[in-house]
């Protein structure tokens, strides 16, 4: 466990369950219970099959980071957390939309979309399914920018995060 | 390695006797039935309570006065809901408890089953841990693991949540293969006793400068054995202790550097105290706001080391100069060595010895004496009550004024002789609590000090206490009212009075008491009072309840009013206008 002191305000946290059934749900009740606020939640096996890892995005106005992993940490099928500092990590999310998209304004739109990163999954007479995957920070932007179109479905995954490879170093 | 072929019900009973269970408290239904087939043939002795939430108590006051975890055992449904405020007064205060409920049928959870609910859900966030088993194989290790997670650590309660087909011997989910030597699997625990020696040395440091300290110990003394080593750490350095509401006996009231009860109504020289103070040395407490009143003007020139097992407590609610993670008695014995080895300073303490003294010179615990014509003093009662009994007496309390007035005017001298709902407040905790630590301790004497308002909520497990002759002895403060919001409608509601008076003669109490198989006593004047206690205490052979008809308009005091600084704290009328 290294807890950095907080600088910004959501810090991401990857925890380390045992697969479990329920170990979700006991993270959630936790966060509720201690009136903790979750900005985003993703979860996944991991390559060890007796475990799972949770990266939660905390929001840190809600309380401090100290007392979050203090509280995390003893929840008896947590059995490891790592705090992701902004800046010594790598953080992605996925991001599926469709979008308002009549054939005259489709041009415009792939060539935000080239110059995020993303890709056109599907198109239909007046609307586009895309998929961008990227920083969170950049797929904010998009998700901006393509406001002004008409989103029609808009789903993140939440972020997931290892911490840069300087930092698994050391 | 002795394996054998068993069905999982009597894995379960087996299992708990290895963990060394001589008693448990429970009642049988449908989904836990096969469970209580073998405990016909098993040594542990199960006292079969009136209603659920009195299992969960008794469980609690066993575990309070032993320290050994306390077990309960009851159906699924409507059984585990009525556990419920158990397994949370257990979590509040840390207390080492084991709860087993049956559940439906593994295929049938989640289809609304009768007397299904939905238990681990329901008690995730008051138990310290909690387990539904799903086959049962699973059972022996994880009735190892309740035990070790409960007991370990800072203690609490753990679930077990039992599907009645792998205990249910006609169904072949419930076969299993018995080993004796199960391994526990537990890759996220390790709870850590260890404790760092620099940071002894640190707070050594902070206590050798200190020049108004004060000890400030709480319910972890207690369940970390640790009284002795508090005594020896209090003693080789002249510091005073305060014992908070779950603290009392953890250091002998007597002693000369006992300062009494810190809190909402602690001692004046309890609180000021604390609030004077340069230095809290916090040992297993963890900053209650019934301690500390407005967080903001709390102790505001007190540094404060805060030692606890539990490192979410440390800087939980005040910011600790130096913080202990571990077990309390290791850090104290760690801090004596440190200071008797290199010294306990030259502070200079004398004005504060004197300060303190003051204190307790003007404004010692006291309430109005009685004049002729007045009804009975509940303070006086306990008074009585504490110099006619055996120092060794355990003491239940139920939560209200009578609780606070137990706590001031008791004198608690040996550990583990009191035992209350801290954390959560539950009213009608005393009354199954003695129960628990009576059946721990058949020889010892247990009162339980209850208000009427108590009584009413958990007076059935007086049936219990008498057909399973567990002869406790209940002091009834009954004033007709939920006292303690009467109080504060009083004092802060201008009067009025709102749904707070019971009934001065329904139910009646003697008579209820008699017909549950209890001797019942009614006290109404101070005369009376010495005569009935004598009475009482010459009754082995069955519970004896004294209702007590005491004073309604008895308040407690001191008190910090809600919201209020300690620095603000109230007392009574006749002490006001003293130098503070």
């Amino acid at each position: 466990m290294n807890v950095h002191e907080p600088e910004h305000r959501y810090h991401t946290l990857v925890v380390t369950v045992e697969n479990k059934s329920g170990v979700l749900a006991r993270v959630a009740s936790l966060f509720a219970r201690r009136a903790f606020n979750i900005e985003s939640l993703a979860v996944a096996p991991t390559d060890d099959e007796d475990m799972s890892r949770i990266t939660v995005v905390v929001d840190l106005e809600s309380a401090p980071l100290d007392q979050i992993v203090k509280q995390l940490d003893k929840l008896v099928n947590v059995v490891e957390i790592r705090e992701l500092a902004p800046g010594h990590s790598v953080e992605r999310e996925l991001m599926l939309v469709t979008v308002t998209a009549e054939p005259d304004r489709r041009d415009e739109i792939v060539e935000h979309l080239d110059r995020a990163g993303g890709k056109v999954l599907s198109l239909g007479t007046d609307r586009m399914m895309l998929s961008l995957v990227g920083p969170p920070r950049r797929v904010d932007d998009f998700e901006d920018l393509l406001r002004e179109y008409g989103i029609i479905e808009l789903q993140r995954t939440g972020r997931v995060a290892l911490p840069s490879l300087d930092d698994a170093l050391d | 390695m002795a394996t054998e072929e068993m069905d999982g019900g009597r894995a379960l009973i087996r299992a708990l006797e290895q963990e060394g269970v001589d008693v448990m408290f429970g009642l049988p239904g449908g989904a836990i039935l096969p469970v209580y087939d073998p405990i016909i043939d098993s040594s542990i002795r199960h006292v079969l309570v009136r209603h659920e939430q009195g299992a969960g108590h008794m469980a609690e006051g066993y575990a309070h006065a032993t320290g050994r975890p306390g077990v309960a055992m009851v159906t699924s449904g409507p059984a585990a809901t009525n556990i419920v405020t158990p397994l949370c007064d257990a979590y509040l205060d840390s207390v080492p408890m084991v709860v087993v409920t049956g559940q439906v049928p593994y295929a049938a959870i989640g289809t609304d089953a009768f007397q299904e609910c939905d238990t681990t859900g329901i008690t995730q966030s008051i138990t310290k841990h909690n387990f539904l088993v799903t086959e049962a194989q699973d059972i022996p290790r994880t009735i190892k693991e309740a035990f070790h997670i409960a007991t370990t650590g800072r203690p609490g309660p753990v679930l077990v949540d039992i599907p009645k087909d792998i205990v249910d011997p006609v169904n072949p989910r419930s076969a299993m293969t018995w080993t004796d030597d199960v391994e526990m699997d537990l890759p996220g625990y390790h709870p850590q006793t260890a404790v760092d020696l620099d940071l002894i040395a640190a707070a050594a440091d902070l206590m050798r400068a200190a020049e108004r300290p004060v000890l400030y110990v709480g319910g972890g003394i207690l369940k970390a054995r640790a009284a002795d080593a508090l005594r020896a750490l209090a003693e080789l350095t002249g510091i005073g202790v305060v014992t908070t509401l779950m603290a009392r006996g953890a250091f002998p009231d007597s002693h000369e550097l006992c300062l009494g009860m810190p809190g909402m109504h602690g001692n004046y020289t309890a609180v000021t105290a604390m609030q004077e103070s340069d230095l809290l040395i916090t040992l297993g407490a963890r900053f209650d706001d019934r301690v500390t009143g407005k967080l903001d003007g709390f102790a505001p020139e007190a540094k404060i080391i805060h030692v606890d097992i539990d490192p979410a407590e440390l800087g939980k609610v005040r910011r600790p100069d130096v913080a202990i993670q571990g077990d309390v008695r290791v850090a104290i014995e760690a801090l004596v060595d440190e200071l008797s080895g290199n010294g306990t300073g030259d502070a200079d303490r004398s004005a504060w010895r004197s300060r303190i003294s003051g204190w307790q010179e003007r404004y010692p615990l006291a309430y109005e004496p009685w004049v002729p014509g007045d009804p009975l003093k509940p303070q006086f009662v306990i008074e009585r009550l504490r110099d006619a009994t055996p120092d060794d007496t355990i003491v239940a309390s139920g939560v209200g004024q009578h609780q606070m007035w137990a706590s001031q005017y008791w004198t608690f001298d040996h550990p583990y002789t009191w035992i209350n709902s801290g954390g959560l407040g539950t009213m009608g905790f005393s009354i199954p609590a003695a129960i628990g630590a009576k059946v721990a301790f058949p020889d010892r004497e247990v009162w339980a000090i209850d208000g009427d308002g108590c009584f009413q909520m958990t007076a059935q497990e007086l049936v219990t206490a008498t057909v399973e002759n567990i002869p406790i002895k209940v002091a009834l403060l009954n004033n007709s009212y939920l006292g303690m919001v009467r109080q504060w409608q009083e004092m802060f509601y201008d009067e009025r009075y709102s749904e707070v008076f019971l009934s001065p003669d329904v139910p009646d109490f003697k008579m209820w008491a008699e017909s549950m198989g209890c001797v019942g006593i009614r006290v109404d004047d101070p005369d009376e009072v010495d005569v009935a206690i004598a009475k009482a205490n010459e009754i082995d052979d069955r519970p004896v309840v004294i209702d007590f008809r005491v004073a309604a308009s008895e308040k407690v005091f001191p008190m910090v009013p809600s919201g209020a600084t300690n620095s603000e704290l109230m007392v009574p009328g006749f002490q006001e206008g003293q130098p503070r």
